[in-house]
């Protein structure tokens, strides 16, 4: 996963977001994970530690909390994985 | 949005799940009969959803410790512990814990709520790491968020996890302060200690344990899951409550490092608040002897424990993975868990109904706790009329 794109994390996210919403909706980078995908705080979490296991990066969770969208999501990962290379 | 329309829309979210007029939280206790027995509404229930592990709620000792207490001190401190709320009893409890764990440090707080928030934002700062069990308390998140550490989470009860996440970090492993539980207050499970131990080791790393749930019920003499593991040397901090096993409500940080004592001038949730009342101070020190001379007590409990966790598990409902205090009966809905809780309410016993996002992994619990004070005949009824209910969830 060195030489991942930000297009490719943006898009690999919304496919695994996907599986997050009850009626498998479609997840674009705009969606807003917590209006949009009803997201509870607790999955929310549970996703952070598959994303750092995928990147094999560290996402603190007070990085988060300006995280509104899956593009705002894509970006700090991005940006994480920049730094950690 | 508005924020009175947030709360709006938070509420209709709870009332959803929870039907209006279902009292499952936040009932009203009317009177306490004892340690096992209460009156809710005109029902005289069997309390099986308290923290009183060791039934020492109605102890003479520490009922007759908190009146001398009030007659001589007053009903309250009216200061902080930086101020004029420092009294002897807060000292003396301070030193018999730390004499119990056999630390050299000791600071007490006003709630165990406190303990892990004054601790936790004491110990770590911007730059440094917290790596949290998944399941830990609100309270460790919290201290957490003040803290303004960076918050890493691993998988619940996993110590290759935790360790992939230290390796991960890299040198920041010795700025990293690991915080796992004794006891976990949903599923009742126990942390593997000796494995977490091994690991904070190797990283050097530091290593908060919260024995809130395990003090008095875990451990020959009832300190907790450190004393059970055999590890007192190598946790750095220990955090408490006293408003559990001890009956009363403050908490407590021991630990072998000196550095404990600075926490007493950087720790706002330690400056910022009224010290413990005199009585609560005065019941607490009684209690801590009883626990520590508690050893019946403890075998009683795990006695009442096994004997719960067996013949739920016979009859077929999926429980928590360790037999122990609390038994944790998981269901794969609300409207299930809400079912089993009016039919034991029915039954005049009162359980914690647990839902989702409170409980682990999007489970719905009923959450049994156990006390020594319980009797035989009491577990008995319980297991005969969860065994009649199993039809209502299976």
């Amino acid at each position: 996963m060195s030489e991942v794109t930000q297009e490719q994390i943006t898009e690999l996210l919304c496919q695994r977001l996907a599986y997050f919403t009850e009626t498998r909706m479609e997840v674009f980078p705009e969606t807003n994970l917590i209006t949009h995908l009803a997201i509870d705080s607790v999955k929310l979490l549970n996703l952070v530690m598959e994303i750092e296991d995928q990147f094999d990066i560290s996402v603190p969770l007070n990085t988060l909390v300006d995280v509104l969208t899956v593009q705002d999501l894509a970006d700090l990962i991005y940006k994480i994985k920049l730094s950690s290379q | 949005m508005s924020l009175l329309e947030k709360l709006d829309a938070a509420a209709a979210a709870r009332k959803a799940q929870l039907p209006e007029g279902v009292g499952a939280f936040g009932i009203p206790i009317e009177e306490s009969y004892s340690a096992t027995e209460a009156r809710i509404g005109e029902r005289r229930v069997l309390m099986l959803g308290t923290n009183n592990y060791l039934g020492l709620s109605f102890a003479p000792e520490c009922r007759e410790a908190a009146h001398r207490a009030i007659d001589q001190e007053g009903t309250g401190t009216t200061g902080s512990r930086m101020a004029n709320g420092n009294y002897y009893g807060h000292r003396a409890l301070e030193h018999e814990f730390a004499e119990f764990y056999n630390c050299r440090e000791c600071v007490v707080f006003t709630t165990g709520y406190q303990a892990n928030l004054g601790t936790i934002s004491g110990l770590v700062g911007p730059g440094d790491v917290v790596l949290i069990d998944g399941d830990s308390h609100a309270s460790i998140y919290d201290g957490c968020v003040l803290s303004g550490a960076d918050i890493l989470r691993f998988r619940h009860n996993d110590p290759a996890d935790l360790e992939k996440r230290l390796r991960r970090l890299g040198e920041r492993s010795r700025n990293t302060l690991v915080i796992v539980e004794g006891i976990y207050s949903m599923l009742g499970d126990q942390a593997p200690l000796a494995e977490i131990v091994a690991i904070k080791k190797a990283y050097q790393s530091i290593l908060l344990l919260d024995e809130a749930h395990s003090l008095g019920v875990l451990g020959e003499t009832g300190q907790g899951l450190v004393e059970k593991t055999g590890v007192n040397d190598d946790v750095d901090f220990i955090t408490g409550t006293f408003s559990k096993s001890l009956c009363g409500i403050g908490g407590f940080c021991v630990s072998n490092h000196s550095q404990l004592d600075q926490l007493r001038y950087v720790s706002h949730p330690y400056i910022f608040t009224a010290s413990p009342s005199p009585a609560t101070i005065a019941s607490t020190r009684a209690a801590l002897k009883l626990l520590r001379e508690g050893r019946l007590l403890r075998e009683q409990l795990w006695q009442n424990a096994r004997h719960l966790y067996s013949s739920l598990e016979k009859t077929g409902y999926r429980l928590g993975p360790h037999p122990g205090p609390i038994v944790a009966v998981l269901l794969d809905s609300a409207r299930q868990a809400l079912a089993l809780w009016n039919g034991l309410m029915e039954h005049d016993i009162y359980v914690n109904l647990v839902l989702p996002p409170a409980a682990p992994e999007g489970k719905s619990l009923v959450r049994c706790s156990i006390n020594a004070a319980h009797t035989t005949e009491q577990i008995d009824k319980v297991c005969d009329v969860f065994s009649k209910l199993y039809s209502t969830v299976a």
